[in-house]
């Protein structure tokens, strides 16, 4: 078994930390005997839609998220589109889970349109939500959230997480990220991975599935990432 | 004498107060006396900066700054200057005022004849316009605490708003070799000088996994590099718009550098020879911004490498400690690129590393530790013997470590500031060199249980 990672537009898209969780998704899998190889695809390239099975996208800064709307407004958005009814999973993050979307709208300026492959929209905020979350979902998720956009869910997304410390998708309703199919998207960075595996093993399962059918991971010595993980949490519940 | 406006002249008096108040009871007295200034009338600082006669100086960017006003203290003072300089790490409006305050005499009389200020990037347009600097020094700009300064392009907003701010006869002082900085002086209406490494010798030592910029500053295409030396620092051209690495007016050539520093000779200009008697890059660049600014204020670059020579690294600047005969090298980190920058210091020398880490997340340091991720610490792994990991978020830099590819049975997470200094005295040898990396926070902390453990001076008394 080999796992093909495609770091989208990581060149552009690579905003405090997105490389942990990139690190994370091949060490986990390195680990146990399968292969995993990292490639960018970047703004202008040709995203071919049968190559990869896993694709992280990351955050990004204003002007750089406005060169990787306009790509993905041409044949890249479809080429993705066409990778994700393929069976490949997505994990985004911030920037990235806006543009998977239906749109980003800001206070002034035309929409950014997204690619839709996540039932939610974007709205610019007035107040930007910086702090540690922690979130509840099948396990524990902790992390860091950095962003003014609110994000609001449609039918066919459902929440990642409910939101225990921080603000989450908007700071009204009390739920952090978005799931639909193999597509999670989520705000919280810090790195996220490495310190919630349970999440980064379901992406990498999602991802093998395409080419494999069934798979079980075998478990990891993850003594480290429990410690880590429960420091973080109690210190988020403690300065919150 | 001028006499002071009287909501002036008590928000000095006060000031002071606060200062003696803590002098009495031995606190440091680096930014309340300033806050208490600025509370109740800014323009007391700017009052005192006015009367400076040589003017004042700030030096801003996001690594560097400490250093490179440290060194440019030097260099005034060695061509005659008595500045009054913000020294350990008050960098903010209220560290400046702080500074000018305890200064100036009871009626707003400076004693000082000039100002070296280092200031913190998202306190730079305040600073910029309390205090009318004549020059400003802007070393580099990198991704840093996105929570605290957000992102990089906002950072250099700022710059380009603060430069704005300075009179008309001021001087800009760019690092020609980082696009971002190197683009503030594009609109700038009055003089600008430029600093850079024109050796091709010089380049990255580490693999530059994550840069701050992919594309133009200015178009947004693609820019293409020659060489890199560090992140997107570097000979960069964009093949769009002409938007290029300019040629520095004052370079460096012929770079040297080893573990005990790092020489080179100044290209344009007379051509002298300076010895920069700190390892790293990076601390050649420092040097030259510092002769770049001495430039500016028309000082000769022979008195400035002069002055140079001679420097001694300030707090958490590769500050050496001596500890029961083994040395420990100090070294603040708070971002990637000088974690990065460190991190080559330290592999250039041969043998192992022997490691004391910690990590904190409080306001100072940034609450955001995702940083460390975007760290190499690939590169380093390797070369670790063992490390003692602590702070308030040890347990993600240990983590961190074992993603990088350290074995677990190397790293030891410890607890408290007095049991990692001990451990790491336990695990090692007289004659044994220590690698002390640590956020601004840590630092303090590390410092102040080395001091009280007899083996380093408090800071303030710098
Ligand atoms: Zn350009």
């Amino acid at each position: 078994m080999d796992l093909r990672i495609c770091h989208l537009y990581g060149d552009l898209m690579s905003i405090y930390g997105d490389r942990g969780n990139v690190l994370t998704l091949q060490r986990r899998a390195e680990w146990r005997g399968i292969a995993a190889t990292v490639e960018t695809v970047s703004a202008g390239d040709r995203l071919d839609p049968e190559r990869f099975d896993l694709y992280f996208f990351g955050g990004g800064q204003d002007a750089q998220q406005d060169i990787v709307a306009a790509d993905l407004a041409g044949p890249n958005g479809v080429a993705l589109k066409e990778a994700i009814a393929g069976g490949a999973a997505v994990l985004s993050v911030c920037g990235g889970y806006q543009l998977l979307g239906h749109f980003y709208r800001p206070f002034e300026g035309p929409e950014l349109p997204g690619v839709s492959a996540l039932d939610v929209h974007t709205v610019a905020g007035r107040r930007r939500f910086i702090g540690n979350v922690v979130a509840t979902a099948e396990q524990p998720l902790v992390g860091f959230e950095n962003h003014s956009g609110l994000t609001y869910l449609g039918p066919n997304a459902k929440p990642l997480a409910t939101i225990e410390v921080g603000a989450g998708n908007n700071g009204e309703d009390g739920s952090e990220g978005a799931v639909q199919g193999k597509v999670i998207g989520t705000y919280l960075h810090g790195s996220l991975l490495p310190k919630n595996p349970w999440l980064a093993d379901k992406v990498i399962t999602w991802a093998l599935e395409r080419r494999n059918g069934h798979v079980d991971l075998p478990a990891l010595d993850d003594t480290a990432e429990r410690e880590a993980r429960e420091h973080a949490i109690a210190l988020a519940h403690k300065r919150r | 004498m001028v006499v002071l406006p009287a909501r002036s002249l008590a928000a000095l008096i006060a000031a002071k107060l606060t200062r003696a108040a803590l002098r009495l009871t031995g606190r440091g007295a680096t930014t309340l006396p300033g806050l208490a200034a600025l509370s109740l009338d800014p323009a007391v600082a700017a009052h005192i900066a006015a009367r400076l006669p040589k003017g004042v100086v700030v030096v801003s960017g996001t690594n560097g700054k400490t250093t490179t006003s440290r060194m440019l203290a030097d260099v005034v003072r060695l061509s005659g200057w008595h500045p009054v300089h913000n020294r350990a790490g008050s960098n903010l409006a209220r560290g400046v005022a702080a500074a000018l305050v305890a200064d100036a005499t009871w009626i707003g009389e400076p004693r000082a004849d000039g100002a070296i200020f280092e200031v913190d990037e998202a306190s730079i347009v305040t600073v910029a316009r309390l205090v009318r600097p004549r020059v400003l020094v802007i070393t580099n700009l990198f991704r840093d605490q996105l929570d605290r300064y957000g992102e990089l392009d906002t950072v250099a907003r700022r710059m380009r708003d603060a430069a704005a701010a300075l009179p008309v006869q001021a001087t800009l002082v760019l690092n020609a070799d980082d696009p971002i900085v190197n683009l503030i002086g594009d609109n700038f209406a009055g003089k600008v000088i430029r600093f850079g490494i024109d050796d091709a010798t010089v380049h990255g030592a580490l693999a530059q996994n994550v840069s701050d910029l992919t594309h133009c500053p200015r178009c947004r295409a693609r820019l293409r590099y020659d060489r890199v030396v560090l992140g997107h620092v570097g000979d960069y051209r964009c093949p769009n718009c002409g938007f290029a690495r300019p040629h520095p007016e004052v370079a460096a050539t012929q770079v040297e550098s080893d573990a005990e520093g790092t020489r080179f000779v100044l290209g344009a200009g007379e051509g002298a020879a300076v010895r920069v008697p700190l390892p790293g890059v990076y601390n050649a660049y420092n040097a030259l911004a510092a002769i770049a600014a001495g430039h500016a204020l028309g000082i000769e670059a022979t008195t400035a490498a002069r002055a140079i020579g001679s420097f001694r690294p300030a707090f958490g600047r590769l500050e050496l400690v001596e500890a029961e005969g083994r040395r420990l090298r100090l070294v603040l980190v708070k971002n990637p690129a000088g974690f990065n920058a460190a991190a080559a210091t330290l592999l250039s020398r041969v043998g192992s590393v022997r490691l004391l880490t910690a990590l904190n997340d409080l306001d100072a340091d940034g609450r955001d530790v995702s940083w460390i991720w975007d760290a190499d610490f690939e590169a380093l792994a390797p070369r670790i013997e063992w490390a003692v990991v602590t702070g308030l978020r040890s347990r993600d830099l240990a983590l961190r470590l074992k993603y990088a590819g350290l074995k677990p049975d190397r790293t030891y997470v410890v607890d408290g500031w007095d049991d990692a200094v001990r451990d790491v005295l336990r695990r090692s040898r007289p004659g044994d060199e220590i690698d002390v990396l640590a956020t601004y926070t840590a630092t303090l902390a590390l410092r102040r249980t080395l001091s009280r453990m007899g083996y380093a001076k408090e800071f303030w008394q710098d």
